[in-house]
């Protein structure tokens, strides 16, 4: 099971990182007459018998209740590893719709892996930095003790109660209403990462508290070495916890990625997020006739389900509960 | 409750309205500085100067922000969030309304979630290993990877599709479902948990052998015990569901706090934006609070050490 589910990311990821090639069109493109195209099926098999993989072009026959055909005229080959893509067609057939297209009529399937790249870019740097964070400060918390701890840990605290949706939004807010998705990437990963650490502290700080006692932590100490190098002692007894935490704190940060774009404030217009991408979908009349603009719900659930069970049902239940509860003692 | 405790809530108390003062007026000043303001709508239909003019004023927009910073905090103190500009209403008034409707939502789904995570927990922790236990611990774990999210439209999806659920605005079935399954789900697994630990536990092994009949000893004996570290999520729950509800009231357009404040922020309705992050903020301490309280509760450990 946890091996299918890490193969599962791993192909997530190269898909995100191999978007330009895997992808047959552009994600920004509209193409003419394709507002709403469902999917396309690939055929093996027609009336004169077995072939190499192939597609029929779609055709539109009633524009404003947007009824698409294929067109069993003549078979379109499917191309391998021609024009730098991995698979494309004839362009003079129509563009090769894989995932269907959205009200624009652009690819879906191609937004959706370059989507890819924004969500889970986005979760995986908010993540790190906020482990980075969180196990500096708790680190540090842990291993002095006496008022640093206590000014750390009421911080940690005071963030923890924070409205983060909602700072987020109001931040957002602060800057123009349309900045550069690479601007939205450093502000919300940042943001993920200022948001997230008071749980890696807390987990950190009690671990490190324990380790502070052990025969080794004296030894170093008596040895001479200084506060920092002392923390440096202590900290890789956290590692297993460290682990756990970012491949909790992965889907926990997608999907907040996913809900402040799906209600506006994230990644939208040209190259969108999933929860960008979701924004399209949510009219009830565009969720009835379209359905595959919910692919990237799906997404985010093989996505989430995944790390849920790289993680481990245990851990990704018990984990943050118990070491926040021991934290407090 | 003893002296200590009692110190302990009022300084739990104090530092959560602290807390909430502060992040109020840091969402007040975030506001203030975002391009626009709450006579931009006026500008671009096209109102005439005075009447703009007239507005600023009221507003007390025309006068520096250290005044009017000064002027909100002044206001915040006596509880006075003053006067919404999109809404021409008081924003006490908008905030109570929207958040009463978000409290609903969130109340709904969480006793949704109780009612149906903890017994399906204590079944599948009692009973693991049987088919029925391991069909409902695969339901589950799928549904724990559904966040609101990927949950409402799912559910839209199948209310557009079957006509099974009422997808009607101010229909509770499909919002309440959409945010409280995940945490139906989340109870579920912690619940089995705890049940599968306690009935291997050594009291219980003793309880058998006294002849407790065994329904008796899972939903009282066993129930009992695995209580506590049930409780302990809930405060974990209480925030997850407030940030939660921000997705499922803007797919189903819940009249909720969530929905409000996307209108505050996009008006720049800065004392609306601020009234919203100040209910938004008591929200979540009074939640911490009583997740904290029900813990001490349960656990005397706790209540020993704090």
């Amino acid at each position: 099971m946890r091996g299918a589910a890490g193969g599962l990311l791993v192909a997530f990821l190269l898909l995100a990182a191999t978007a330009p090639w895997i992808t047959s069109n552009s994600p920004e493109r509209p193409f003419d007459d394709r507002a709403f195209a469902p999917p396309m099926r690939v055929h093996v098999r027609d009336a004169e018998g077995w072939h190499a993989p192939f597609v029929y072009r779609q055709q539109l026959v009633h524009r404003t209740r947007r009824i698409y055909v294929e067109d069993h005229v003549a078979r379109v080959p499917l191309r391998w590893l021609s024009t730098g893509r991995l698979v494309s067609i004839d362009p003079a057939a129509g563009p090769l719709l894989w995932c269907g297209a959205d009200a624009l009529g652009r690819d879906l399937c191609a937004r959706l892996v370059y989507g890819a790249r924004l969500s889970l870019g986005v979760a995986v740097l908010g993540a790190s930095g906020a482990l980075l964070l969180g196990a500096l400060l708790g680190g540090v918390a842990g291993a002095t003790g006496g008022r640093l701890d206590t000014l750390i840990m009421t911080v940690a605290d005071f963030v923890l109660v924070l409205p983060v949706v909602y700072l987020v939004m109001v931040l957002r807010a602060t800057r123009p209403l349309v900045i550069s998705p690479a601007e939205v990437f450093w502000l919300m990963a940042t943001l993920f990462a200022l948001a997230a650490w008071p749980d890696v502290a807390r987990g950190v700080r009690a671990i490190v508290a324990t380790e502070r006692t052990r025969d080794y932590a004296a030894a170093a100490r008596a040895l001479g070495a200084g506060p920092w190098r002392v923390i440096t002692q202590l900290l890789p007894a956290a590692y297993g916890f460290l682990r756990i935490e970012f491949v909790l704190l992965i889907p926990a940060l997608l999907v907040a990625e996913s809900t402040i774009s799906f209600v506006g404030f994230g990644f939208e217009g040209a190259t969108p997020s999933w929860g960008g991408l979701l924004k399209d979908s949510e009219a009830l009349t565009a969720m009835y006739s379209a359905p595959w603009l919910l692919l990237p719900a799906a997404a985010l659930f093989v996505v989430v389900l995944a790390l849920q069970t790289v993680a481990g049902s245990r851990a990704s239940l018990g984990a943050s509960v118990v070491d926040t509860t021991a934290a407090r003692r | 409750m003893n002296h200590a405790t009692a110190a302990q809530v009022i300084r739990r108390v104090v530092a959560a309205l602290v807390l909430v003062l502060s992040v109020s007026t840091a969402a007040f000043t975030l506001a203030r500085l975002a391009p626009g303001d709450e006579t931009t709508a006026d500008v671009m239909e096209g109102v005439d100067a005075e009447t703009i003019a007239r507005k600023r004023e009221r507003l007390g927009l025309d006068r520096p922000f250290p005044v009017q910073l000064a002027h909100f905090t002044w206001d915040l103190l006596r509880l006075d969030l003053g006067e919404s500009a999109s809404y021409d209403r008081p924003v006490a008034a908008l905030v109570a309304e929207r958040g009463a409707n978000t409290a609903r939502l969130a109340f709904a789904a969480l006793l949704l979630a109780t009612l149906v995570g903890l017994p399906l927990g204590v079944v599948t922790g009692a009973y693991a290993g049987t088919w029925v236990a391991r069909l409902l611990s695969t339901v589950s774990i799928a549904v724990l990877a559904c966040p609101p999210l990927v949950a409402v439209l799912a559910l839209l999806y199948i209310a557009a599709t079957t006509g099974w659920m009422s997808v009607a605005t101010g229909d509770l079935l499909v919002p309440s479902l959409a945010l409280g399954l995940p945490v139906a789900a989340t109870l579920e697994r912690l619940q089995s948990q705890a049940t599968q630990d306690a009935m291997a536990s050594p009291d219980l092994l003793a309880a058998a052998a006294r002849g407790i009949p065994p329904l008796r000893l899972v939903w009282v004996h066993a129930a009992r015990q695995s209580l506590r570290p049930v409780l302990g999520v809930y405060g974990i729950v209480i925030g997850s569901l407030f940030s939660g509800s921000m997705a499922v009231e803007f797919a189903t357009s819940w009249p909720g706090l969530g929905r409000l404040m996307l209108d505050a922020v996009q008006f720049s309705d800065v004392r609306l934006v601020a009234g919203c992050v100040f209910a938004g903020g008591i929200c979540l301490a009074v939640g911490n609070l009583v997740a904290d309280g029900l813990r001490t509760l349960v656990d005397p450990r706790v209540r020993d050490l704090v």
